[in-house]
């Protein structure tokens, strides 16, 4: 008797676990063949070492992460893009800022239009924007050249060695400071109208409220547009690589991490080798989005 | 198919471990399945591939192939592609051509690369033009040409490009087109400066002197670093930095040649004589125009690029030949294309027919009234090609200059066989001597340091 009353509920069990799978399941195979499988793939492939010519494929352990941990090239290219997200993302982010709480404010006139005008550079292709912006950074007979020739100087060179980055910044800056101002803004929209009231009550003006109530609203927020952002210049892939046709010298096939791991393989049919920096490249991006992430909800507690 | 050959391979490998252990059955009978699979895939999309009665690797079989039809993929950026596939479909009605421009130059490449790295997917036909001709020949990935008889074409061909398509002993393709280096210039600059056209290359530099000093605005040429246009001033001035014998591979950056030549042209890239303007940018194509850029020493298939992008430039543009170090003329290849078979293709004599059609037939046709510069004897040769006066060259018979050009190229020029790698990373060591406005010299030695690493890695014994 017991027994049966055993198997049933084990049965019952079994039933339930099944019904769990079957809705989970379509979920689970798409999520492992697009996700898990290639970084798998990327794993697996990273353990070899391929030679494009004569000799064939050779397992090397983890030889090829002791590569790249040594490779001054990946170095230069991490270390270009840990000082793009120093300095670009901050400036990216409280420019956002500053326009969502002008927008929110509701002190601006023609908001929407404001807001419109400037998350626009987010719609238009990124492609296409780089195209642009390049046109009128060409020293030759772009803006820049337009200018130069104005003041009677040489001094405007944005495609040069010590100006590519800013001006890449700059881009980058133009292109996605609307997006982030989105993020803020709707989550500006979901503070309580009586915490605004309360703060009123209290006898708070304007840069009170901005501190004591809008800003820790934006926490989370702005942990998340970081997080974003930090994944984004550890990308970086887009802008330096269509510029790199107006300024090749200046901008090496490894001047991002990403930009190296696709000339590895697309330039050098070094496969194995751009699986691993592209999978280094992952880990480290994973650790400081991770750390940020910990930190910014540590603190909102 | 060799495909097929190797899954049918396997097949025997299986069956014959299915005599020994029986209990292996079910995993032998997998086997079969999967290579009996691949063996239809291998097939898939042709209906005359995987016939045995076919002869192979015979001239024979060309033709053949070509009476019995069928279907093949022919990748090309060519601009007279198009024109040339309808042409061959017209003549060839049971034969069906899909053209498909797979983008130019090295998108081209690597998606050709992917294709065969994957193991299918590759096109029957591949434009490829003679500095990557080594990079996919080497590794095996393109049908050696004599197979099929191709061999005895020698004669039609310029001895330059007759040399381009040969990897090894191997026939590697047909060429195409040709490009002997020639001095395009701007006759209205040089009149309006009081510039002679130089024979020399000491006459050029002093030439691009003169004319920075009397409009800093003005250039000579442009230069930022092409390593194209590299190898090909190395090529005429008799270097030979690149010499490669089975595995072994030998790079020189500092020899003789290459030396003549960064003696010349860093006495311009220091003294900020050449436009910092990238070849083939909107900003070229201006500068192109408004005079600019004065000179372009560049391949004889330039006319027809000037003439459809440059159009300001109309009446402007007068061709010379190349100036040499001596006096003596002397030129180079500087670009050009062959079109291979590919390994992958499953019905080789086919894409062979349609390659001799293109390059050794009725093919040369469409090719030169799009404004193409041919590699073949005849053409070259031919009065109503050599005399054709051009209106875009102020009336001047350019092409009398460009085919003369075409019988001085200097000999025995070989690229790497990791050209395509080579020019990719060309920016990062020898553009930072452009950059930096510095003697070339040390860049070519920093280019020569990577490449030997990168052969060593690929499997080759290289040495500098």
């Amino acid at each position: 008797m017991a027994d049966s009353v055993a198997l049933r509920s084990r049965r019952a069990w079994l039933h339930r676990d099944t019904k769990g799978w079957i809705f989970v399941g379509p979920f689970l195979a798409v999520f492992a063949l697009t996700f898990l499988a290639p970084i798998g793939y990327a794993i697996y492939l990273s353990l070899f070492r391929e030679q494009a010519f004569f000799g064939g494929t050779t397992f090397v352990g983890l030889a090829n992460y002791a590569d790249v941990l040594r490779d001054a090239k990946f170095w230069e290219s991490f270390g270009r893009v840990a000082l793009f997200l120093v300095v670009q993302v901050p400036v990216m982010l409280v420019l956002a800022l500053l326009a969502a709480l002008a927008i929110d404010s509701a002190r601006l006139h023609a908001s929407g239009f404001f807001r419109i005008v400037i998350f626009l550079p987010y719609a238009v292709p990124g492609v296409v924007a780089v195209l642009l912006w390049g046109y009128l950074y060409g020293t030759n007979f772009g803006l820049a050249a337009d200018l130069n020739d104005l003041f009677n100087t040489t001094a405007i060179q944005p495609l040069s060695q010590h100006w590519m980055l800013p001006s890449i910044a700059n881009i980058v800056t133009w292109e996605f400071v609307g997006y982030n101002m989105l993020i803020f803004y709707s989550a500006l929209r979901t503070v309580p109208e009586e915490l605004y009231e309360a703060a009123a009550i209290d006898g708070a003006g304007t840069w009170r409220t901005v501190l004591a109530v809008k800003l820790p609203a934006l926490r989370g927020a702005i942990v998340i547009a970081t997080i974003f952002s930090i994944i984004g210049s550890f990308q970086l892939f887009n802008e330096p690589n269509i510029l790199r046709t107006l300024a090749p010298n200046v901008i090496t096939t490894y001047y991002t991490p990403n930009m190296y791991a696709y000339n590895l393989s697309f330039a050098g049919q070094q496969f194995n080798y751009s699986a691993t920096v592209a999978l280094v490249m992952g880990l480290f991006t994973a650790v400081i989005a991770y750390v940020v992430q910990l930190r910014g909800s540590r603190e909102a507690l | 198919m060799n495909a097929q050959k190797k899954s049918n391979n396997e097949r025997n490998t299986a069956m014959k471990s299915s005599h020994r252990r029986s209990a292996r059955r079910l995993l032998v009978v997998t086997a079969a399945v999967t290579a009996a699979s691949l063996v239809l895939a291998a097939c898939g999309g042709s209906d005359q591939a995987g016939s045995s009665s076919q002869p192979q690797g015979s001239a024979a079989a060309v033709d053949e192939a070509l009476a019995k039809g069928g279907t093949i993929t022919y990748w090309s950026w060519t601009p007279s592609a198009e024109a040339q596939v309808k042409a061959f479909e017209k003549q060839y009605p049971n034969v069906k051509v899909n053209y498909v421009n797979a983008g130019t130059g090295n998108d081209h490449y690597t998606k050709l690369q992917n294709v065969i790295k994957a193991g299918s997917g590759a096109p029957d036909v591949a434009q490829i033009e003679y500095q990557a001709l080594p990079q996919f020949a080497l590794p095996g990935s393109l049908v050696d040409l004599r197979e099929y008889g191709f061999d005895s074409l020698e004669s039609a061909y310029t001895a330059s490009t007759w040399g381009a398509v040969h990897a090894g002993d191997g026939l590697f393709g047909l060429p195409q087109d040709s490009g002997p280096m020639a001095l395009f210039y701007n006759k209205e600059v040089f009149d309006k400066y009081g510039l002679t056209v130089p024979k020399t290359w000491d006459e050029f530099v002093a030439a691009g002197k003169k004319l920075h000093q009397a409009d800093p605005k003005k250039y000579i040429t442009n230069d930022t670093g092409d390593a194209g246009f590299a190898t090909s001033m190395i090529w005429q001035a008799g270097g030979k930095p690149f010499t490669t014998d089975g595995k072994n591979v030998t790079i020189n950056l500092a020899d003789d040649g290459t030396k003549k030549w960064t003696g010349v042209w860093n006495q311009l890239v220091t003294g900020g004589l050449v436009a910092s303007i990238p070849g083939w940018s909107d900003e070229w194509f201006k500068a192109l125009g408004d005079g600019t850029i004065a000179t372009l020493p560049i391949g004889a298939w330039m006319p027809g690029v000037l003439e459809s992008s440059v159009k300001a430039g109309a009446g402007k543009w007068r061709v010379a030949p190349l100036p040499t170090y001596d006096g003596q003329p002397a030129t180079a290849e500087n670009g050009g294309s062959a079109q291979s078979v590919l390994k992958q293709s499953a019905n080789p004599a086919l894409a062979a027919a349609f390659v001799r059609w293109l390059n050794h037939g009725e093919g040369v046709k469409p090719f030169l009234s799009s404004g193409g510069f041919p590699s073949t004897v005849a053409d070259l040769k031919d009065p109503a090609f050599v005399d054709k006066k051009s209106a875009y060259f102020g009336g001047q018979a350019a092409n009398q200059v460009l085919t003369a050009a075409a019988g001085t190229v200097v000999k025995d020029w070989s690229y790497l066989p990791f050209q395509l790698y080579a020019n990719s990373i060309f920016g990062d060591t020898v553009g930072k001597s452009y950059q930096a406005k510095t003697d070339l010299d040390p860049g070519l030695k920093a280019w020569q340091d990577a490449l030997v690493t990168y052969g060593n890695q690929q499997g080759f014994q290289t040495n500098s």
